[in-house]
Protein backbone atom coordinates (compact mmCIF):
# COMPACT_ATOMS: atom_id res chain seq x y z
CA UNK A 1 0.00 0.00 0.00
CA UNK A 2 1.13 3.63 -1.20
CA UNK A 3 -0.22 5.60 1.87
CA UNK A 4 1.21 5.58 5.56
CA UNK A 5 -1.06 6.39 8.16
CA UNK A 6 -0.37 9.99 8.50
CA UNK A 7 -1.03 10.22 4.48
CA UNK A 8 -4.47 8.53 5.16
CA UNK A 9 -4.97 11.08 7.46
CA UNK A 10 -3.89 13.95 5.63
CA UNK A 11 -6.66 12.58 2.82
CA UNK A 12 -9.36 12.49 6.07
CA UNK A 13 -8.39 15.79 7.14
CA UNK A 14 -8.94 17.30 3.92
CA UNK A 15 -12.33 15.83 2.63
CA UNK A 16 -13.87 16.66 5.99
CA UNK A 17 -12.55 20.21 5.57
CA UNK A 18 -13.16 20.21 1.78
CA UNK A 19 -16.86 19.12 2.51
CA UNK A 20 -17.54 21.29 5.15
CA UNK A 21 -16.08 24.62 3.26
CA UNK A 22 -18.61 23.48 -0.03
CA UNK A 23 -21.65 23.26 2.52
CA UNK A 24 -20.89 26.71 4.24
CA UNK A 25 -20.26 27.80 0.37
CA UNK A 26 -23.21 27.00 -0.88
CA UNK A 27 -24.88 28.65 2.26
CA UNK A 28 -23.14 31.41 1.84
CA UNK A 29 -22.36 32.09 -1.87
CA UNK A 30 -25.95 31.59 -3.18
CA UNK A 31 -27.44 34.67 -1.68
CA UNK A 32 -24.33 36.52 -2.56
CA UNK A 33 -24.26 35.20 -6.65
CA UNK A 34 -28.27 35.81 -6.42
CA UNK A 35 -27.90 38.94 -5.51
CA UNK A 36 -24.77 39.92 -7.83
CA UNK A 37 -27.19 38.33 -10.68
CA UNK A 38 -29.98 40.46 -9.96
CA UNK A 39 -29.35 43.69 -8.39
CA UNK A 40 -28.79 47.21 -10.51
CA UNK A 41 -27.16 49.01 -7.08
CA UNK A 42 -23.66 50.96 -7.86
CA UNK A 43 -22.44 48.60 -5.19
CA UNK A 44 -22.76 45.80 -7.43
CA UNK A 45 -19.04 46.27 -9.24
CA UNK A 46 -16.96 46.75 -6.15
CA UNK A 47 -18.78 43.58 -4.07
CA UNK A 48 -18.17 41.36 -7.59
CA UNK A 49 -14.35 42.47 -7.51
CA UNK A 50 -13.97 41.63 -3.64
CA UNK A 51 -15.41 38.07 -4.15
CA UNK A 52 -13.42 37.38 -7.44
CA UNK A 53 -10.38 38.78 -5.57
CA UNK A 54 -8.91 35.56 -4.18
CA UNK A 55 -8.95 34.51 -7.71
CA UNK A 56 -6.06 37.30 -8.90
CA UNK A 57 -4.16 37.33 -4.82
CA UNK A 58 -1.05 35.42 -4.25
CA UNK A 59 -2.71 32.94 -1.27
CA UNK A 60 0.05 34.19 0.63
CA UNK A 61 -1.61 37.40 0.80
CA UNK A 62 -4.98 36.42 1.49
CA UNK A 63 -3.28 33.92 4.46
CA UNK A 64 -1.60 36.63 6.04
CA UNK A 65 -4.10 39.12 6.17
CA UNK A 66 -6.49 36.29 7.66
CA UNK A 67 -4.22 35.52 9.92
CA UNK A 68 -3.91 39.21 11.15
CA UNK A 69 -7.85 39.67 11.49
CA UNK A 70 -8.37 35.91 13.01
CA UNK A 71 -4.96 37.00 15.86
CA UNK A 72 -5.47 38.06 19.58
CA UNK A 73 -5.61 41.31 18.15
CA UNK A 74 -7.38 40.86 15.40
CA UNK A 75 -11.08 42.35 14.94
CA UNK A 76 -11.92 38.62 14.28
CA UNK A 77 -9.80 37.11 17.13
CA UNK A 78 -11.04 39.73 19.39
CA UNK A 79 -14.77 38.89 18.78
CA UNK A 80 -13.64 34.95 18.92
CA UNK A 81 -11.90 35.60 22.25
CA UNK A 82 -14.88 37.61 23.38
CA UNK A 83 -16.68 34.74 22.71
CA UNK A 84 -14.76 32.24 24.49
CA UNK A 85 -14.02 30.44 21.61
CA UNK A 86 -9.66 31.38 21.49
CA UNK A 87 -8.20 32.31 18.26
CA UNK A 88 -9.21 30.67 15.17
CA UNK A 89 -5.25 30.47 13.51
CA UNK A 90 -3.74 27.24 13.47
CA UNK A 91 -7.37 24.99 14.49
CA UNK A 92 -9.47 22.99 12.37
CA UNK A 93 -12.27 25.97 12.17
CA UNK A 94 -9.79 28.80 10.87
CA UNK A 95 -8.86 26.74 7.82
CA UNK A 96 -12.21 26.56 7.33
CA UNK A 97 -13.27 29.74 7.29
CA UNK A 98 -9.81 30.93 5.51
CA UNK A 99 -11.28 28.19 2.93
CA UNK A 100 -14.12 29.34 2.76
CA UNK A 101 -12.98 32.88 1.94
CA UNK A 102 -10.54 31.82 -0.56
CA UNK A 103 -12.54 29.53 -2.70
CA UNK A 104 -15.40 31.79 -2.36
CA UNK A 105 -15.62 33.17 -6.22
CA UNK A 106 -15.34 29.24 -7.72
CA UNK A 107 -19.07 28.93 -6.48
CA UNK A 108 -20.39 32.91 -6.67
CA UNK A 109 -19.28 32.83 -10.40
CA UNK A 110 -21.18 29.76 -11.37
CA UNK A 111 -24.37 30.66 -9.80
CA UNK A 112 -24.30 34.10 -10.76
CA UNK A 113 -23.86 32.89 -14.67
CA UNK A 114 -26.17 30.54 -14.26
CA UNK A 115 -29.00 32.96 -12.88
CA UNK A 116 -28.31 35.48 -14.65
CA UNK A 117 -28.36 33.29 -18.01
CA UNK A 118 -31.89 32.58 -16.60
CA UNK A 119 -33.23 36.37 -17.03
CA UNK A 120 -35.62 38.22 -15.00
CA UNK A 121 -38.56 36.66 -16.97
CA UNK A 122 -38.77 32.89 -14.98
CA UNK A 123 -39.31 34.83 -11.58
CA UNK A 124 -41.75 37.22 -12.96
CA UNK A 125 -44.17 34.39 -14.39
CA UNK A 126 -43.53 32.96 -10.75
CA UNK A 127 -44.40 36.11 -9.02
CA UNK A 128 -47.76 36.93 -11.54
CA UNK A 129 -48.75 32.70 -10.50
CA UNK A 130 -48.36 34.09 -6.54
CA UNK A 131 -45.08 32.14 -5.58
CA UNK A 132 -43.24 34.38 -2.97
CA UNK A 133 -39.81 34.84 -3.04
CA UNK A 134 -38.35 31.80 -1.14
CA UNK A 135 -41.15 29.73 -3.17
CA UNK A 136 -39.95 31.26 -6.19
CA UNK A 137 -36.02 29.92 -5.66
CA UNK A 138 -36.46 26.53 -4.63
CA UNK A 139 -39.63 25.73 -7.38
CA UNK A 140 -37.84 27.75 -10.41
CA UNK A 141 -34.40 29.26 -9.63
CA UNK A 142 -32.61 26.03 -8.39
CA UNK A 143 -33.88 23.52 -10.62
CA UNK A 144 -33.37 25.86 -13.74
CA UNK A 145 -30.01 26.80 -12.56
CA UNK A 146 -29.11 23.71 -11.67
CA UNK A 147 -26.12 22.72 -13.43
CA UNK A 148 -24.53 26.18 -11.75
CA UNK A 149 -25.24 25.33 -8.56
CA UNK A 150 -23.66 21.59 -9.56
CA UNK A 151 -20.48 23.33 -11.27
CA UNK A 152 -20.12 25.77 -8.20
CA UNK A 153 -20.25 22.65 -5.33
CA UNK A 154 -18.06 20.72 -7.40
CA UNK A 155 -15.31 23.41 -7.98
CA UNK A 156 -15.64 24.77 -4.52
CA UNK A 157 -14.76 21.10 -3.03
CA UNK A 158 -11.76 20.90 -5.25
CA UNK A 159 -10.50 23.81 -5.10
CA UNK A 160 -10.73 23.82 -0.94
CA UNK A 161 -8.83 20.25 -1.82
CA UNK A 162 -6.09 22.04 -3.60
CA UNK A 163 -5.16 25.19 -1.48
CA UNK A 164 -1.56 25.34 -0.20
CA UNK A 165 -0.65 28.78 0.24
CA UNK A 166 -3.29 29.90 2.78
CA UNK A 167 -3.32 26.63 4.87
CA UNK A 168 0.39 27.02 5.71
CA UNK A 169 -0.18 30.97 6.60
CA UNK A 170 -3.60 29.99 8.53
CA UNK A 171 -3.45 26.70 9.58
CA UNK A 172 -0.09 25.83 10.15
CA UNK A 173 1.04 21.62 9.80
CA UNK A 174 -0.78 20.23 12.86
CA UNK A 175 -0.89 16.53 12.18
CA UNK A 176 -4.93 15.97 12.37
CA UNK A 177 -5.58 19.06 12.96
CA UNK A 178 -4.38 21.32 9.70
CA UNK A 179 -2.11 19.28 8.21
CA UNK A 180 -3.31 18.66 4.53
CA UNK A 181 -2.51 16.92 1.74
CA UNK A 182 -0.89 19.60 0.13
CA UNK A 183 0.90 20.18 3.06
CA UNK A 184 1.69 16.48 3.52
CA UNK A 185 3.39 16.47 0.14
CA UNK A 186 5.43 19.09 0.86
CA UNK A 187 6.82 17.18 3.98
CA UNK A 188 6.99 14.56 1.86
CA UNK A 189 9.39 16.66 -0.39
CA UNK A 190 11.46 18.21 2.34
CA UNK A 191 12.00 14.94 3.58
CA UNK A 192 12.88 13.61 0.35
CA UNK A 193 10.41 10.77 0.34
CA UNK A 194 10.00 10.91 -3.24
CA UNK A 195 8.33 7.70 -3.19
CA UNK A 196 5.24 9.00 -0.69
CA UNK A 197 5.45 12.44 -2.67
CA UNK A 198 4.39 10.50 -5.51
CA UNK A 199 1.33 8.72 -4.48
CA UNK A 200 0.13 11.59 -3.23
CA UNK A 201 0.52 13.53 -5.98
CA UNK A 202 -0.55 10.97 -8.23
CA UNK A 203 -3.69 10.60 -6.31
CA UNK A 204 -4.37 14.63 -6.60
CA UNK A 205 -3.84 14.43 -10.42
CA UNK A 206 -6.08 11.74 -11.59
CA UNK A 207 -8.58 13.16 -8.53
CA UNK A 208 -8.76 16.69 -9.94
CA UNK A 209 -8.51 15.17 -13.28
CA UNK A 210 -12.02 13.28 -13.02
CA UNK A 211 -13.55 16.33 -11.11
CA UNK A 212 -12.88 18.43 -14.42
CA UNK A 213 -14.40 15.51 -17.01
CA UNK A 214 -17.14 15.78 -14.52
CA UNK A 215 -18.06 18.82 -14.69
CA UNK A 216 -17.44 19.77 -18.14
CA UNK A 217 -19.32 16.67 -19.31
CA UNK A 218 -22.25 17.89 -17.16
CA UNK A 219 -22.13 21.43 -19.07
CA UNK A 220 -22.11 19.93 -21.98
CA UNK A 221 -24.76 17.81 -21.21
CA UNK A 222 -27.02 20.26 -19.63
CA UNK A 223 -26.32 22.67 -22.47
CA UNK A 224 -29.54 21.07 -24.69
CA UNK A 225 -31.56 22.12 -21.56
CA UNK A 226 -31.08 25.73 -21.81
CA UNK A 227 -28.38 26.09 -18.91
CA UNK A 228 -25.87 28.13 -19.92
CA UNK A 229 -22.90 28.98 -17.10
CA UNK A 230 -19.70 29.26 -16.88
CA UNK A 231 -16.91 28.15 -14.99
CA UNK B 1 -63.90 51.32 -5.52
CA UNK B 2 -63.34 50.66 -9.30
CA UNK B 3 -59.82 50.52 -11.01
CA UNK B 4 -57.53 53.20 -10.53
CA UNK B 5 -54.02 53.63 -11.86
CA UNK B 6 -51.74 56.71 -11.15
CA UNK B 7 -48.29 56.49 -12.17
CA UNK B 8 -45.90 59.66 -12.54
CA UNK B 9 -41.91 57.77 -13.37
CA UNK B 10 -39.05 59.27 -14.65
CA UNK B 11 -36.62 57.06 -16.85
CA UNK B 12 -33.23 58.03 -18.18
CA UNK B 13 -35.28 58.32 -21.64
CA UNK B 14 -38.36 59.15 -20.94
CA UNK B 15 -41.12 59.77 -18.45
CA UNK B 16 -44.62 58.16 -17.90
CA UNK B 17 -47.45 60.38 -16.47
CA UNK B 18 -51.11 58.46 -16.36
CA UNK B 19 -54.47 58.91 -14.52
CA UNK B 20 -56.37 56.23 -15.58
CA UNK B 21 -59.79 55.05 -14.47
CA UNK B 22 -60.25 51.84 -15.77
CA UNK B 23 -63.54 49.36 -16.20
CA UNK B 24 -64.10 46.72 -14.36
CA UNK B 25 -65.50 44.72 -16.83
CA UNK B 26 -64.63 43.77 -20.77
CA UNK B 27 -61.90 44.14 -22.45
CA UNK B 28 -59.18 47.30 -22.12
CA UNK B 29 -56.97 47.83 -24.93
CA UNK B 30 -53.97 50.36 -23.99
CA UNK B 31 -52.94 51.32 -27.46
CA UNK B 32 -49.95 52.95 -28.76
CA UNK B 33 -46.58 52.41 -31.20
CA UNK B 34 -43.75 51.47 -29.44
CA UNK B 35 -41.68 52.90 -26.57
CA UNK B 36 -44.91 54.95 -25.52
CA UNK B 37 -45.09 53.40 -21.94
CA UNK B 38 -47.83 51.16 -22.42
CA UNK B 39 -45.24 47.90 -21.18
CA UNK B 40 -44.13 50.17 -18.26
CA UNK B 41 -47.64 50.82 -17.34
CA UNK B 42 -48.94 47.56 -17.25
CA UNK B 43 -45.89 46.28 -15.55
CA UNK B 44 -46.57 49.09 -13.03
CA UNK B 45 -50.09 47.81 -12.27
CA UNK B 46 -48.75 44.04 -12.16
CA UNK B 47 -46.19 44.88 -9.38
CA UNK B 48 -43.47 43.18 -11.83
CA UNK B 49 -42.26 47.43 -11.19
CA UNK B 50 -41.76 49.92 -8.68
CA UNK B 51 -42.70 53.65 -9.83
CA UNK B 52 -41.31 56.17 -7.69
CA UNK B 53 -44.91 57.75 -7.10
CA UNK B 54 -48.20 55.61 -7.66
CA UNK B 55 -51.18 54.88 -6.23
CA UNK B 56 -52.91 51.76 -7.65
CA UNK B 57 -55.91 50.76 -6.34
CA UNK B 58 -58.54 47.47 -7.45
CA UNK B 59 -61.83 47.25 -5.80
CA UNK B 60 -61.23 47.84 -2.16
CA UNK B 61 -57.60 46.87 -2.54
CA UNK B 62 -54.47 48.98 -2.51
CA UNK B 63 -51.69 48.08 -4.70
CA UNK B 64 -49.73 50.94 -3.95
CA UNK B 65 -49.57 54.34 -1.95
CA UNK B 66 -46.86 56.15 -0.66
CA UNK B 67 -44.86 53.14 1.65
CA UNK B 68 -47.47 50.50 0.62
CA UNK B 69 -46.44 48.03 -1.62
CA UNK B 70 -48.32 45.08 -2.49
CA UNK B 71 -45.65 42.35 -3.92
CA UNK B 72 -47.14 41.05 -7.36
CA UNK B 73 -47.49 37.42 -5.61
CA UNK B 74 -49.85 39.45 -3.48
CA UNK B 75 -52.07 41.06 -6.51
CA UNK B 76 -54.83 39.03 -7.62
CA UNK B 77 -53.29 38.57 -11.42
CA UNK B 78 -53.09 36.47 -14.18
CA UNK B 79 -50.47 37.95 -16.62
CA UNK B 80 -49.48 36.88 -20.45
CA UNK B 81 -46.01 38.18 -21.38
CA UNK B 82 -45.01 39.23 -24.85
CA UNK B 83 -42.91 36.30 -25.69
CA UNK B 84 -44.53 32.97 -24.93
CA UNK B 85 -43.33 32.54 -21.36
CA UNK B 86 -43.56 28.50 -20.12
CA UNK B 87 -41.13 26.99 -17.08
CA UNK B 88 -39.18 24.94 -19.72
CA UNK B 89 -38.19 22.73 -16.89
CA UNK B 90 -41.70 21.49 -16.82
CA UNK B 91 -44.74 20.14 -18.83
CA UNK B 92 -47.88 21.58 -19.70
CA UNK B 93 -49.62 20.39 -17.11
CA UNK B 94 -47.14 21.16 -14.30
CA UNK B 95 -47.15 24.80 -15.83
CA UNK B 96 -50.62 24.91 -15.56
CA UNK B 97 -51.27 23.45 -11.87
CA UNK B 98 -48.16 26.17 -11.04
CA UNK B 99 -50.53 29.24 -10.53
CA UNK B 100 -53.14 26.66 -9.21
CA UNK B 101 -51.12 25.35 -6.42
CA UNK B 102 -50.62 28.32 -5.19
CA UNK B 103 -54.15 30.52 -5.30
CA UNK B 104 -57.03 30.72 -2.69
CA UNK B 105 -59.44 31.60 -5.47
CA UNK B 106 -59.38 28.91 -8.50
CA UNK B 107 -61.52 28.29 -10.97
CA UNK B 108 -64.33 25.46 -10.49
CA UNK B 109 -63.42 22.24 -12.16
CA UNK B 110 -65.69 23.04 -14.88
CA UNK B 111 -64.50 26.52 -16.05
CA UNK B 112 -61.21 25.07 -15.93
CA UNK B 113 -61.87 22.25 -18.07
CA UNK B 114 -63.60 24.27 -20.26
CA UNK B 115 -60.84 26.89 -20.58
CA UNK B 116 -58.74 23.91 -21.59
CA UNK B 117 -60.96 22.51 -24.23
CA UNK B 118 -61.51 26.42 -25.85
CA UNK B 119 -57.38 26.95 -26.12
CA UNK B 120 -57.05 23.27 -27.20
CA UNK B 121 -55.14 22.07 -24.81
CA UNK B 122 -55.90 18.45 -24.10
CA UNK B 123 -53.39 17.05 -26.46
CA UNK B 124 -50.68 19.24 -25.21
CA UNK B 125 -50.94 18.52 -21.49
CA UNK B 126 -48.14 16.13 -21.32
CA UNK B 127 -45.76 17.34 -23.82
CA UNK B 128 -42.45 19.87 -22.66
CA UNK B 129 -42.81 23.08 -23.35
CA UNK B 130 -39.84 22.68 -25.80
CA UNK B 131 -41.82 20.72 -28.31
CA UNK B 132 -44.86 23.24 -28.66
CA UNK B 133 -44.87 26.08 -31.24
CA UNK B 134 -45.11 29.72 -30.77
CA UNK B 135 -48.97 29.30 -30.75
CA UNK B 136 -49.26 26.57 -28.96
CA UNK B 137 -46.92 28.01 -26.16
CA UNK B 138 -48.96 30.87 -25.64
CA UNK B 139 -52.12 29.12 -25.18
CA UNK B 140 -50.98 27.55 -22.67
CA UNK B 141 -49.72 30.88 -21.13
CA UNK B 142 -53.08 32.47 -21.52
CA UNK B 143 -54.57 28.94 -19.54
CA UNK B 144 -52.20 29.28 -17.22
CA UNK B 145 -53.24 32.67 -16.10
CA UNK B 146 -56.62 32.37 -16.08
CA UNK B 147 -57.14 28.71 -14.02
CA UNK B 148 -55.93 30.25 -10.73
CA UNK B 149 -59.26 32.97 -10.99
CA UNK B 150 -57.39 35.99 -10.83
CA UNK B 151 -59.55 38.85 -10.51
CA UNK B 152 -57.55 41.12 -13.14
CA UNK B 153 -56.12 39.86 -16.55
CA UNK B 154 -52.75 42.18 -18.05
CA UNK B 155 -51.82 40.67 -21.44
CA UNK B 156 -48.69 42.26 -22.65
CA UNK B 157 -48.70 42.38 -26.37
CA UNK B 158 -49.11 38.51 -26.24
CA UNK B 159 -49.24 37.76 -30.17
CA UNK B 160 -46.02 40.00 -30.92
CA UNK B 161 -43.46 37.49 -31.35
CA UNK B 162 -46.11 35.20 -33.33
CA UNK B 163 -46.09 35.13 -36.93
CA UNK B 164 -49.39 36.05 -39.18
CA UNK B 165 -51.01 32.43 -38.70
CA UNK B 166 -49.92 32.14 -35.29
CA UNK B 167 -51.70 35.62 -34.65
CA UNK B 168 -54.50 34.90 -36.07
CA UNK B 169 -55.23 31.60 -34.24
CA UNK B 170 -54.63 32.95 -31.33
CA UNK B 171 -57.02 35.76 -32.00
CA UNK B 172 -59.83 33.95 -32.84
CA UNK B 173 -59.16 32.14 -28.85
CA UNK B 174 -59.14 35.38 -27.81
CA UNK B 175 -62.39 36.10 -29.31
CA UNK B 176 -63.96 33.29 -27.88
CA UNK B 177 -62.37 33.98 -24.31
CA UNK B 178 -63.79 36.92 -24.22
CA UNK B 179 -67.55 36.45 -24.03
CA UNK B 180 -66.77 34.35 -21.09
CA UNK B 181 -64.72 36.50 -19.12
CA UNK B 182 -66.00 37.46 -15.80
CA UNK B 183 -63.07 39.54 -15.21
CA UNK B 184 -61.30 42.62 -17.05
CA UNK B 185 -58.95 42.15 -19.34
CA UNK B 186 -56.10 44.94 -19.76
CA UNK B 187 -54.57 44.32 -23.39
CA UNK B 188 -51.50 45.98 -24.68
CA UNK B 189 -51.33 46.44 -28.58
CA UNK B 190 -50.26 48.21 -31.25
CA UNK B 191 -52.17 46.53 -33.50
CA UNK B 192 -55.20 48.37 -35.05
CA UNK B 193 -56.46 44.44 -35.79
CA UNK B 194 -56.42 43.59 -32.73
CA UNK B 195 -57.76 46.15 -31.08
CA UNK B 196 -60.76 46.88 -33.06
CA UNK B 197 -61.66 43.03 -32.87
CA UNK B 198 -60.98 42.39 -29.18
CA UNK B 199 -61.53 45.93 -27.52
CA UNK B 200 -64.53 47.46 -25.82
CA UNK B 201 -62.77 50.26 -24.16
CA UNK B 202 -59.68 52.04 -25.52
CA UNK B 203 -56.71 53.73 -24.03
CA UNK B 204 -54.66 55.42 -26.47
CA UNK B 205 -51.30 56.57 -25.15
CA UNK B 206 -48.27 58.62 -26.60
CA UNK B 207 -44.59 59.54 -25.25
CA UNK B 208 -45.44 58.03 -21.56
CA UNK B 209 -49.17 59.75 -21.65
CA UNK B 210 -52.56 59.02 -22.39
CA UNK B 211 -53.73 60.61 -25.61
CA UNK B 212 -57.29 59.51 -25.82
CA UNK B 213 -59.64 57.35 -23.40
CA UNK B 214 -63.42 55.79 -23.37
CA UNK B 215 -65.40 53.58 -25.47
CA UNK B 216 -64.39 52.55 -28.56
CA UNK B 217 -66.74 53.11 -31.00
CA UNK B 218 -66.77 56.67 -29.10
CA UNK B 219 -62.70 56.91 -29.89
CA UNK B 220 -63.23 55.33 -33.14
CA UNK B 221 -66.09 57.50 -34.50
CA UNK B 222 -63.83 60.72 -33.67
CA UNK B 223 -61.76 61.54 -37.58
CA UNK B 224 -58.36 59.92 -37.66
CA UNK B 225 -57.98 58.30 -34.41
CA UNK B 226 -57.07 55.14 -35.45
CA UNK B 227 -56.24 55.97 -38.94
CA UNK B 228 -53.28 57.74 -38.15
CA UNK B 229 -52.10 54.65 -36.67
CA UNK B 230 -52.83 52.17 -39.89
CA UNK B 231 -51.05 52.11 -42.79
CA UNK B 232 -54.84 51.32 -44.34
CA UNK B 233 -58.00 53.99 -43.76
CA UNK B 234 -61.00 52.05 -42.48
CA UNK B 235 -63.78 52.29 -40.45
CA UNK B 236 -65.28 50.18 -37.64
CA UNK B 237 -68.92 49.56 -37.79
CA UNK B 238 -70.92 48.16 -35.30
CA UNK B 239 -74.07 46.07 -36.93
CA UNK B 240 -76.51 43.38 -35.50
CA UNK B 241 -77.01 41.17 -38.12
CA UNK B 242 -81.03 40.80 -38.99
CA UNK B 243 -81.54 38.72 -42.03
CA UNK B 244 -79.71 35.60 -43.12
CA UNK B 245 -81.24 34.95 -46.93
CA UNK B 246 -80.14 31.39 -47.80
CA UNK B 247 -81.92 31.41 -51.14
CA UNK B 248 -79.61 34.68 -52.13
CA UNK B 249 -76.86 33.71 -49.76
CA UNK B 250 -76.72 37.08 -48.84
CA UNK B 251 -76.35 38.30 -45.06
CA UNK B 252 -78.08 41.65 -43.35
CA UNK B 253 -76.73 43.71 -40.95
CA UNK B 254 -78.58 46.55 -39.66
CA UNK B 255 -76.29 49.25 -38.95
CA UNK B 256 -78.87 51.64 -37.04
CA UNK B 257 -78.90 53.79 -39.91
CA UNK B 258 -78.66 51.89 -42.74
CA UNK B 259 -78.16 48.46 -44.26
CA UNK B 260 -75.32 46.44 -45.29
CA UNK B 261 -76.15 43.38 -47.33
CA UNK B 262 -72.96 41.08 -47.93
CA UNK B 263 -71.86 37.57 -48.99
CA UNK B 264 -73.36 34.74 -46.85
CA UNK B 265 -71.26 34.58 -43.27
CA UNK B 266 -71.27 32.37 -40.44
CA UNK B 267 -73.34 34.27 -38.36
CA UNK B 268 -76.73 33.85 -36.92
CA UNK B 269 -79.60 36.00 -36.76
CA UNK B 270 -79.61 38.69 -34.45
CA UNK B 271 -75.56 38.08 -33.61
CA UNK B 272 -73.63 41.61 -32.60
CA UNK B 273 -70.99 42.16 -34.67
CA UNK B 274 -68.03 44.50 -35.98
CA UNK B 275 -67.15 44.64 -39.52
CA UNK B 276 -64.17 46.13 -41.62
CA UNK B 277 -64.90 48.89 -43.68
CA UNK B 278 -61.89 50.07 -46.08
CA UNK B 279 -61.45 53.61 -47.49
CA UNK B 280 -60.09 52.01 -50.61
CA UNK B 281 -63.47 49.76 -50.83
CA UNK B 282 -65.57 52.52 -51.32
CA UNK B 283 -65.92 54.73 -54.39
CA UNK B 284 -68.64 58.01 -54.59
CA UNK B 285 -70.64 58.86 -57.52
CA UNK B 286 -72.96 62.39 -57.69
CA UNK B 287 -76.16 60.35 -58.38
CA UNK B 288 -77.61 57.07 -57.20
CA UNK B 289 -76.17 54.67 -59.63
CA UNK B 290 -78.14 52.41 -61.60
CA UNK B 291 -77.35 48.82 -62.98
CA UNK B 292 -75.01 48.21 -60.54
CA UNK B 293 -73.47 44.79 -59.33
CA UNK B 294 -72.55 46.99 -55.92
CA UNK B 295 -74.82 45.76 -53.71
CA UNK B 296 -74.75 48.60 -50.83
CA UNK B 297 -75.02 51.97 -52.04
CA UNK B 298 -75.72 54.51 -49.42
CA UNK B 299 -76.95 57.63 -49.53
CA UNK B 300 -74.86 60.20 -47.26
CA UNK B 301 -72.84 63.85 -47.33
CA UNK B 302 -69.25 65.11 -47.65
CA UNK B 303 -68.30 66.33 -44.02
CA UNK B 304 -64.23 66.70 -44.55
CA UNK B 305 -61.95 66.17 -47.37
CA UNK B 306 -58.29 65.42 -45.98
CA UNK B 307 -55.49 66.95 -48.30
CA UNK B 308 -54.35 65.07 -51.11
CA UNK B 309 -51.36 62.15 -50.05
CA UNK B 310 -48.15 62.36 -52.34
CA UNK B 311 -49.35 59.05 -54.23
CA UNK B 312 -52.59 61.88 -55.60
CA UNK B 313 -55.48 60.02 -53.48
CA UNK B 314 -57.72 61.82 -51.25
CA UNK B 315 -59.17 60.67 -48.05
CA UNK B 316 -62.98 61.66 -47.67
CA UNK B 317 -65.08 61.87 -44.36
CA UNK B 318 -68.58 60.83 -45.00
CA UNK B 319 -71.57 60.65 -42.58
CA UNK B 320 -74.62 58.87 -42.99
CA UNK B 321 -76.98 60.33 -40.13
CA UNK B 322 -75.11 58.77 -36.97
CA UNK B 323 -72.03 56.31 -38.79
CA UNK B 324 -69.30 57.74 -40.27
CA UNK B 325 -67.19 55.95 -43.17
CA UNK B 326 -64.11 57.30 -44.98
CA UNK B 327 -64.02 56.77 -48.87
CA UNK B 328 -60.54 56.89 -50.88
CA UNK B 329 -60.54 58.63 -54.28
CA UNK B 330 -57.93 59.93 -56.35
CA UNK B 331 -57.75 63.74 -56.17
CA UNK B 332 -58.28 63.92 -59.94
CA UNK B 333 -61.54 62.12 -59.54
CA UNK B 334 -62.44 64.88 -56.47
CA UNK B 335 -61.74 67.78 -59.07
CA UNK B 336 -63.66 66.37 -62.06
CA UNK B 337 -66.85 65.45 -59.57
CA UNK B 338 -66.21 69.10 -57.54
CA UNK B 339 -66.81 67.37 -54.33
CA UNK B 340 -66.82 69.79 -51.49
CA UNK B 341 -67.58 69.07 -47.65
CA UNK B 342 -71.46 68.98 -47.21
CA UNK B 343 -72.47 68.11 -50.69
CA UNK B 344 -74.79 64.96 -51.03
CA UNK B 345 -72.89 61.89 -52.44
CA UNK B 346 -73.98 58.09 -52.99
CA UNK B 347 -70.82 55.67 -51.31
CA UNK B 348 -70.49 51.93 -53.31
CA UNK B 349 -69.32 49.85 -51.08
CA UNK B 350 -67.47 47.56 -52.89
CA UNK B 351 -66.41 45.14 -50.00
CA UNK B 352 -66.76 44.40 -46.38
CA UNK B 353 -65.62 42.14 -44.17
CA UNK B 354 -66.58 40.62 -40.75
CA UNK B 355 -63.81 41.05 -37.93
Amino acid sequence: MGFSDADLQAIWLTTRIASITTILLLLIGTPIALWLARTTSRWKGPIGALVALPLVLPPTVIGFYLLMAMGPNGPIGQLTTALGLGTLPFTFWGLVIASVIYSLPFVVQPIQNAVEALGNRPMEMAATLRAGPWDCFFSVILPLARPGFITAAILGFAHTVGEFGVVLMVGGNIPGVTRVISVQIYDHVEAMEYTQAHWLSGAMVIFSFLVLTAVYSFNRRSKYRGGRHGV
Amino acid sequence: MGFNAKIAVQYPDFSLDVDLNLPTSGVTAIFGPSGSGKTSLIRAIAGLERPEYARITFGKQVWQEHDIFMPPHKRPIGYVFQESSLFDHMTVQQNLNYGLKRTHSPLSQHEQDHIIDLLGLSPLLHRQPEQLSGGERQRVAIARALLPGPALLLMDEPMAALDFARRKEILNFLERLKSDLKIPLLYISHNVDEVTRLADHLVIMADGKVTQQGPLQDILSRHNTLNRLSNEPFTLLFGQVTTVRTAHHLTEVDLGDALIRMPCQAVEEGAEIRLHLYAKDVSIALSRPQETSVLNILECHIDVIDEATADGQCLIHLTLRDTRIQARVSAYSCEELNLRPGRQVFAQIKAVSII
